[in-house]
């Protein structure tokens, strides 16, 4: 069955094809290739919403991805629901179901509609006078209620199961905008043989093409050479052709974002296709070939639904073979509308009247529409409509005043003339030049290597347009190096249209109630754009904010010129005195997804994993987070909370000795005859003299004298350091390095390679220590006095070569086996059943910190925070005396970071020991002072110590070597605490155990 | 130089297990394949210009100085990553650090076999996947057979070699090895568009 409203023969589409679709929970029919406007026009269906701020009905305005009115949900199942798709670029597929937005309860009967009655509070920049008092209001009450009542679509409540794809992309010429214009730039720049991208945002390319029926090309209807056109373009391998694209953000160096619409307009999209494709391309030369946009007229209710821009009208019929009304009306400025009221009334549909604002045009379109008997009115203008939920009357009224007639219509088509679409090109940076003579802004002074073309460019004519784009195509060839050779497209026939006017037309209203739209999206009146002006705006720039013209997700583009020109009439300046804002991207609206790409769930952030990773998974290890790397935490048995594990591991470690995965650790090696050199100027010790064999701990300082990282370094050779660094530090301590070798040292004959992956690390550590790695080392002696305390061998274990390094951070006789990182998973088992014998752990991350934390070894960016000196933190011994040069060692003695009362490190003991403090809490000398209190300090490291019996703490405390053994205080919501300030040391405080 | 990590190469064979990360994992889809690559030995090669002529001599294989390009024989691959940089990898066992401890012209070596691993990505669709993530131009006239470069995939960092006109092996650090594969493995599925 045939739609009431499509007409038999008309149009592009094969009309038996039929597809089932619903809107608001009603079913109709629609023809395969409508789009969802399309298919409900063709059922009589002009109301499709409600407006953003004053709830009005609203129908579609245009046929394309201007509409600012036909935004609705499509629902494919409870978690695919798209808000705010515009109804005119949605393409049917059988099932579709779509749903009206911002009605309640129903869109034929709107409550909140009684917001249009309201409408004088709601006024231009009502929300900065109306809702001021009482002021606690507006948080609680004023703004949750106009954010329910004013607003768009829903946000889908569950996460996207759709996946979105992404791809980067180089071409030579990148066409944007598959009409005549574009496609005859690809031709050109496609038959050199460069690279091309031609991309359109919809369906089928053709763009004006698809209304345009007086254009013929190369002796074919416009619409038909454009499909054989870019079928030939598809077939050459040097051409990529992009349909359902949007170019959306045109960025530095014809660096161009586009949105593929993958399968949204396909019924059962497979599960391996993306929704959507972010295609990132880089073009020696972008052609922009975007057309132009029709402008509504300005009058009393122009938004009425069945009130559409006359090419709207004009493809609904010639694409869609659709009829928009049985009795149009048509309000216009210039020639185009008078084709669209041509192309109707030869199809049978009874065309009431044209209204033309012009005195006396002429020309061969007003005179066939005579022809055909149509009604035509000039210098007259629509003053008003009639109807509410659809269009009813037109009323007629000379433009100077004079007596009124209503016209019935059931439809009104208007044109106020054609703005080219320089968005993309002022994206780009270009500047738009006014053209006082055809009253449009035209790209002006380009920014970058691109070139605009047709009806963008403000060239009128098919014929004239082909010219340009084709000639634009063949140089751009002709720039990146190829020269053309093929054949320039014909113009048999084609459509001339003069140009418009801008602004209001007489039937705006100089009163307050009129409501004659400028933007319909949010809703701009005339009269609101005219009181910004009354109130003191002066630039379109305060204009467009106070008003919100032009803010809405259609970005004006209907609104903009017509806003301005009001402005400007009203300002008695000049268009371009006011100006015009800024395009910014994205051109329509970009999905977070299309955005998001492929980052999402395990490809959201690279996950880090050590070689021992799967050997502690199994141990049933709970992991932490450090960075971008998995680290165990504990390793917790049958039946133990984390604190019970940690307890475990902490006592295990010193009775007789854990096995610790270091894997993370930074680890770079600094190789070259001035090694040592570099390591002088870098860190703050000593480097020369460090014998090979022997390892020192380093500390790295900015160069404004604060600790920025630190590790234990080993000499490997004369030429060769070993250099460890945070976990956290490693990848900023080498750029850091880097950066000072290529800048401040590059007469230095070093080398920085990162060894941080290369290395697995296991540290063991611990009394027994020794007995568990000697049965499997090979070339090394273990003795005491080959192997002392803060030195490194290389040699073998289990057959595989290691860098063992003998060192402590636990206070414990300790060593950390490097191994090749393959290898880590098989050494570490086989030092594991070593340890198995003496009654060896593992330890994670926190009984690392605990055990650290006794010892009083500090960590970078915990017991740090960029503003801590090596004296603040009792490192005085680790700085070179004798040194006359490192980073750092002038920032170091700056009066302020050598004066008295610093914060410096130091321990704290709670003075009920089963307290432990919060990391991060405030300390004050005295708790009776008046809030607020003086802080003199805070936590940073605080635990339970099993090994001690009692809690530990260390804090930053504000002259805190001077005050051990003072009693200060720590305020917490609850309870204040009292501590004593000690020493940094818990455990073994003359380290002994370090060759225990 | 380098001395010092290679002196002690001729020991005994290891008594316990290599696993490499990702061993043997493999994924195919429309016009493409991912291989994880065999282990491989590496080194990281740093040197000036002086020392170019009696290194590559010794390597037996002439490090490239031209950016992007790459130079292989006999199973052994010299990529150019800087102008004092280059990626050594070989593929048949032969350990590049000892060829390099045989000369003492200026220079620095660090062993980074481990540091390492290597997809291959072969097939119509290889370069497609790859410019999933990468935005270089992988057009043959822009990056031949045979081009190299230090560059990006997704989120992290990768070397990428052009290994024929439909093949390419990707390296990239151990432990990012999931994340490039899974990336990797994602974009093929829509490689063939």
């Amino acid at each position: 069955m045939i739609a009431a409203f499509r007409i038999p023969g008309a149009g592009r589409l094969r009309q038996a094809e039929t597809a089932s679709f619903s809107f608001d929970g009603h079913s109709y029919a629609g023809v395969e290739g409508d789009t969802l406007a399309s298919a409900l026009l063709a059922n009589g269906v002009h109301l499709i919403g409600r407006s953003f701020k004053y709830h009005r009905p609203r129908g579609f305005l245009s046929a394309g991805a201007e509409e600012p009115n036909a935004l609705v949900e499509i629902k494919r199942d409870s978690a695919r629901k798209t808000p705010n798709v515009r109804a005119t670029v949605q393409e049917l597929y059988d099932g579709l179901a779509a749903q009206s937005q911002n009605r309640w309860p129903s869109l034929s009967f709107d409550v909140s509609a009684l917001g249009d009655i309201a409408s004088p509070l709601l006024s231009a920049g009502f929300y900065y006078k109306t809702f001021m008092w009482p002021k606690s209001a507006w948080k609680n009450f004023y703004e949750p209620k106009i954010r329910a009542a004013a607003g768009l679509g829903v946000a889908p409540d569950q996460a996207d199961p759709d996946h979105y794809s992404a791809r980067f992309a180089h071409c030579d010429v990148l066409v944007l905008g598959g009409g005549a214009a574009g496609i005859a730039a690809a031709l050109a720049a496609a038959e050199t043989g460069v690279r091309v991208i031609l991309v359109d945002e919809q369906a089928e390319f053709g763009g004006s093409l698809h209304f345009e029926s007086g254009a013929k090309i190369d002796r074919q209807d416009g619409f038909a050479w454009a499909q054989s056109a870019v079928a030939k373009l598809k077939t050459m391998d040097n051409v990529r052709v992009l349909s359902r694209t949007t170019a959306f953000g045109y960025y530095a160096q014809n660096f161009v974002g586009l949105v593929e619409r993958v399968s949204d307009h396909l019924q059962n999209p497979g599960r391996d296709l993306p929704r959507e494709r972010l295609w990132q391309v880089r073009a020696k030369r972008v052609v922009l070939a975007t057309g132009a946009i029709e402008r509504h007229m300005v009058f009393a209710d122009n938004d009425r639904p069945g009130i559409m821009l006359a090419s709207a009208a004009r493809t609904y019929l010639n694409h869609y073979g659709v009829t928009v009304g049985r009795n149009v009306g048509v309000y216009t400025a210039n020639d185009s509308a008078y084709a669209a009221a041509i192309d109707l009334k030869k199809a049978g549909v009874g065309v009431a009247a044209i209204v033309d604002l012009r005195d006396n045009p002429t020309g061969p379109v007003i005179e066939e529409a005579r022809a055909l008997g149509i009604e035509v009115n000039f210098g007259r203008a629509v003053i008003r409509a009639g109807g509410k939920l659809r269009v009813s009357s037109m009323t007629v009224q000379p433009k100077n005043g004079g007596g009124e007639r209503t016209i019935p219509v059931d439809a009104i088509l208007m044109s106020a003339g054609w703005t080219p679409s320089v968005h993309l090109f002022s994206q780009s940076r270009g500047k738009v030049a006014f053209n006082d003579e055809t009253k449009r802004f035209v790209p002006g002074a380009y920014a970058q290597d691109c070139v605009s073309v047709g009806a963008c460019n403000g060239t009128d004519g098919l014929s004239a347009t082909i010219d340009e784009a084709y000639a634009a195509g063949a140089k751009a060839a002709k720039d990146v190096g190829a020269n053309a050779k093929g054949n320039k497209p014909k113009v048999d026939a084609s459509e001339n249209w003069s140009r418009g006017m801008l602004g209001a037309a007489p039937g705006a209203g100089a009163d307050t109630t009129v409501k004659a739209f400028v933007d319909f999206q949010n809703d701009v009146t005339a009269k609101d754009i005219r009181q910004a002006v009354h109130e003191g705006m002066r630039s379109i720039e305060h204009v467009k904010r106070f008003t919100t013209n032009g803010m809405a997700t259609d970005q004006g583009k209907t609104s903009n010129m017509h806003g301005l020109a009001i402005a400007a009439e009203t300002l008695g300046k000049p268009i371009p005195q006011v100006g015009l804002t800024t395009f910014r991207a994205p051109y329509t609206p970009v999905t977070f997804g299309s955005i998001v790409g492929h980052a999402r769930g395990p490809l959201f952030d690279p996950t880090r994993k050590t070689a021992i990773h799967p050997w502690a998974e199994r141990q049933g290890a709970v992991f932490e987070d450090v960075g971008q790397w998995k680290r165990a935490w504990y390793f917790p048995k049958a039946g133990e909370d984390m604190h019970a594990a940690v307890d475990r591991e902490c006592v295990t470690v010193r009775k007789t000795a854990g096995l610790f995965d270091a894997s993370t650790l930074g680890k770079i090696e600094v190789v070259g005859p001035d090694a040592a050199k570099f390591m002088e100027l870098l860190y703050t010790n000593p480097w020369e003299k460090l014998e090979p064999g022997r390892c020192r701990y380093g500390i790295m300082l900015r160069e404004d004298g604060f600790i920025y990282d630190d590790g234990v370094v080993g000499r490997l050779a004369p030429d060769r350091f070993h250099v460890t660094t945070t976990t956290g530090g490693a990848p900023r301590v080498m750029n850091h390095m880097e950066d000072y070798l290529q800048t401040e040292f590059p007469h230095l004959n070093v080398w920085l390679t990162s060894i941080t992956e290369q290395w697995a690390v296991i540290a063991v550590q611990g009394p027994k220590s020794r007995d568990i790695i000697a049965p499997l080392v090979e070339g090394i002696d273990m003795s005491d006095e080959a192997l002392p305390h803060m030195s490194v061998r290389e040699g073998r274990i289990c057959g595989v070569p290691t860098r063992l390094f003998r060192m402590s951070f636990t206070g414990e006789r300790g060593f950390e086996v490097n191994v090749p990182a393959d290898y880590g998973q098989a050494v570490w088992e086989a030092l594991w059943a070593e340890g198995q014998k003496h009654g060896a752990c593992a330890y994670g991350t926190e009984a690392m910190h605990v055990l650290r934390a006794e010892k009083g070894y500090i960590i970078v960016g915990q017991d740090t925070d960029g503003t801590v000196t090596p004296n603040d933190a009792g490192l005085d011994w680790a700085v070179g005396k004798k040194k006359t040069d490192f980073v750092g060692i002038r920032g170091m003695v700056r009066p302020d970071l050598v004066a008295n009362g610093r914060k410096q490190l130091v321990g704290l003991k709670t003075k009920d020991p089963k307290v432990v403090l919060e990391e991060g809490a405030q300390i004050v000398g005295d708790s009776k002072q008046a809030i607020p209190m003086t802080m003199i300090g805070h936590v940073t490291s605080s635990y339970w110590s099993e090994n001690c019996g009692r809690s530990i703490a260390l804090a930053l405390v504000a002259g805190g070597r001077d005050r051990m053994g003072e009693t200060l205080y720590v305020p917490m919501p609850n309870a204040t605490i009292e501590v004593e300030v000690t020493g940094m040391v818990f455990f073994d405080e003359k380290g002994e155990r370090l060759n225990g | 130089m380098a001395k010092a990590a290679a002196k002690k190469s001729a020991a005994a064979a290891p008594s316990v297990e290599r696993r490499p990360a990702l061993a043997g994992q493999e994924l195919s889809a429309t016009g493409v394949t991912l291989a994880v690559l065999p282990p491989a030995e590496r080194i990281s090669l740093r040197a000036p210009d002086a020392s170019v002529a009696a290194l590559s001599k010794a390597l037996g294989v002439t490090l490239p100085q031209k950016p992007k390009t790459s130079a292989a024989k006999a199973g052994r691959t010299a990529l150019w990553l800087g102008p004092d940089e280059w990626l050594v990898i070989d593929e048949v066992g032969k350990v590049p650090l000892a060829d390099c401890a045989e000369v003492t012209v200026l220079h620095s070596a660090v062993v980074i076999s481990h540091r390492n691993v290597a997809i291959s990505v072969t097939g119509p669709a290889a370069a497609a996947t790859i410019n999933s993530g990468c935005p270089q131009d992988l057009s043959l006239d822009a990056f031949p057979v045979g081009a190299a470069s230090r560059t990006i995939l997704g989120k992290v960092e990768i070397v990428l070699l052009r290994t024929a006109s439909d093949a390419f092996r990707v390296e990239c650090w151990r432990s990012f090895s999931d994340y490039v594969f899974t990336f990797l493995s994602e974009a093929a599925r829509d490689a063939a568009a």
